[in-house]
């Protein structure tokens, strides 16, 4: 026995070293039940919680998570946020929950959380704990009989690059990276214990029907898909905005370089002209001029999350109109078998 | 009841009808909480928090574990460790109060009647819930009980602890799906086609069900029930009558609609990854 926890000790410090990348996130039940019944109770305002377990070779687990208050734009408030946070951690421990923060969840809308705040919020995480995860809950879409949630993480190659901030698109180009490449999607495991199958077998109600059935086959899917088109609409006026800047940016380079070209040609031949005359020939780079000053590129990173954004929002209208079809159809032949 | 002058004997019955609403996330949470006992530890209490509904219902939405000390006579509840807890999760939620405490293992026992008194002074009439989580009857059986007063005149005798109903909203569950929620491992979560499959699948047996019934009925086989019958046609009068001609045009009209939508989101990505192209290799050299 002794032999056996003492090997497995020395596996994981040998997969320490290793530090696999993260396959696995598995997660609880009682988890899942957490997340939703906060995010749920909120909506549509949008909460967040952290997300405790542990870190096992290749997987993350996810065994238990609290709720934090809704945040406020104060330094009190912040500070206060903080200790609740240490209280709750300190609380839990005290009942032999796994202390170990491995992230944090949050709740989102039509799937739009492609955002910096994300971004950021996930950067923090990754000073302090080596591996964490991003869980996402969409309240919206859980009324037509989806479990949506998600598990993200930002790919080690962005990160890299957000570090030194890094976006032109020589950088960019340099590590391939394309917008696909910021978040990581990490399939998601289910893990109940054995006590809560047992109660949930003994417990779960005989109905043929059940709610998310009901919830599937329901035909009212336009509000949900105007709302995607809706917001759909409006990234491409943020992207085509974004667009316009790089425009403006090319547009703005190739003038000074054409005025850098000019400039280059006449101090030439002025220093021909001081060769022949016997004199020192000037300088050809002058870095007090105004045209030699480089134009900041702007940065992609905005442009890349609205990009993911919107394919997102894509993803979305193409499976929800493809089960409504399914649903049409099934409609059409009730109806002729009538 | 002092003023009616007279020292009856009595049972307060002031909660006498109340019943209570469970979800299924505070079993999870006391299963979770039992599992992790500590290592002498027989059994785990804690609070529930939830809300009285205007009828009377107890709502118990929310829970979490208080650790305790218990010898054959004496119960120490660590009370500092219940209100810190409190507090956190006010700030969570302000709108879920204490309504009881849980414990597992079958019905009341000895020190019950303490933890109820300590919590009958945080809270009137509260909810004690047990979950058996030994399966002592071979069965998860869960129970709730309020306590109720003996009282002679003025003075209290006992107390006794009355079972009240409990009404399982096992609809959350439901929603998430018992697949995910009921086997020990489950490998992927189920995505939004694999579940509509499964839900036609559901109604198809159905169907197939009522069709074998009203087969059987019609040839004989199984008595008729007139009950079973109303219900049959009422679901079969509940599809609108429409005419072929307005039901193919609306039918139509809304696969169009879809049909639009789809071309709409491939344009956006094909126009998507042309901008990709474009954004990074543009370069000027």
């Amino acid at each position: 026995m002794a032999n056996t926890t003492a090997r497995s000790f020395l596996q994981v410090a040998a997969t320490e070293e290793a530090a696999p990348p993260l396959r696995v996130v598995q997660i609880e039940g009682l988890v899942i039940l957490k997340i939703i019944k906060h995010c749920q109770e909120f909506s549509p305002a949008l909460v967040t919680g952290q997300l405790l377990g542990l870190d096992v070779g290749s997987v993350l687990e996810v065994t238990n998570c609290f709720p934090f208050p809704i945040r406020e734009e104060d330094e009190e408030v912040e500070a206060e946020g903080a200790n609740y946070q240490l209280e709750m951690m300190r609380c839990l421990r005290e009942v032999n929950v796994d202390n170990n923060t491995v992230g944090w969840y949050q709740s989102t809308l039509f799937g739009s959380f492609q955002t910096v705040e994300l971004i950021e919020t996930f950067m923090n995480y990754q000073e302090n704990i080596r591996r964490c995860v991003c869980i996402v809950y969409d309240p919206s879409r859980s009324n037509q009989g989806v479990l949506a949630l998600k598990a993200l993480k930002l790919s080690d190659s962005f990160m890299d690059l957000y570090k030194n901030n890094n976006f032109t698109g020589e950088k960019l180009r340099e590590k391939n990276l394309s917008w696909v490449d910021i978040f990581e999607e990490i399939p998601i495991k289910v893990s109940n214990s054995a006590l809560i199958s047992a109660f949930m077998t003994e417990l779960e109600t005989d109905t043929p029907v059940r709610q998310c059935d009901y919830e599937r086959l329901q035909l009212s899917t336009n509000p949900f898909l105007e709302r995607n088109v809706e917001f759909l609409i409006e990234c491409m006026d943020d992207l085509s905005m974004e667009q316009q800047k790089f425009q403006f940016y090319y547009r703005n380079l190739s003038r000074q370089q054409a005025q850098q070209q000019a400039w280059l040609q006449k101090r030439r031949t002025e220093n021909m002209s001081r060769k022949a005359a016997g004199e020192e020939p000037l300088p050809e780079e002058d870095p007090s001029n105004p045209v030699f000053k480089p134009i900041p590129e702007p940065s992609r990173l905005d442009s890349f999350l609205i990009t993911n954004q919107i394919s997102n929002y894509c993803n979305q209208i193409n499976g929800v109109a493809g089960q409504s079809f399914s649903r049409l159809y099934l409609m059409k032949a009730l109806h002729d078998e009538k | 009841m002092a003023s009616s002058g007279q020292t009856v004997l009595q049972f307060s019955s002031s909660s006498t009808s109340i019943s209570a609403r469970v979800h299924p996330l505070v079993i999870f949470n006391i299963c979770d909480f039992y599992v992790r006992r500590p290592d002498q530890a027989e059994r785990v209490i804690g609070t529930l928090l939830g809300s009285v509904l205007p009828d009377g219902t107890v709502d118990i939405r929310n829970s979490y574990a208080v650790p305790h000390n218990e010898s054959s006579d004496q119960v120490a509840l660590d009370i500092d460790y219940h209100h810190n807890m409190l507090l956190s999760h006010q700030k969570v939620n302000p709108k879920e109060v204490i309504v009881g405490w849980f414990s597992t293992g079958f019905g009341v026992t000895g020190g019950s009647a303490l933890i109820h008194e300590f919590y009958a002074r945080e809270v009137s009439n509260p909810v004690h819930l047990t979950v058996d989580t030994g399966f002592k009857n071979d069965e998860a059986a869960l129970k709730g009980f309020v306590s109720i007063n003996l009282s002679l005149g003025d003075q209290q005798l006992a107390a006794q602890f009355q079972e009240i109903p409990l009404d399982l909203r096992m609809v959350e569950a439901e929603r998430i799906g018992f697949d995910v929620l009921k086997p020990t491992t489950v490998d992927k979560i189920p995505n939004d086609l694999e579940g509509m499959e499964a839900s036609m699948e559901r109604l198809l047996a159905l169907i197939d069900d009522v069709y074998k019934y009203v087969d059987d009925v019609v040839e004989g086989r199984v008595a008729p029930d007139n009950d079973i019958g109303q219900f049959i046609s009422e679901t079969v009068a509940s599809i609108p009558k429409l005419s072929p001609h307005t039901f193919d045009k609306l039918v139509n009209d809304s696969l169009q609609d879809q049909l639009l939508l789809l071309y709409l989101s491939s344009i956006t990505r094909t126009q998507l990854s042309l901008a990709e192209k474009l954004n990074t290799a543009a370069q000027i050299l």
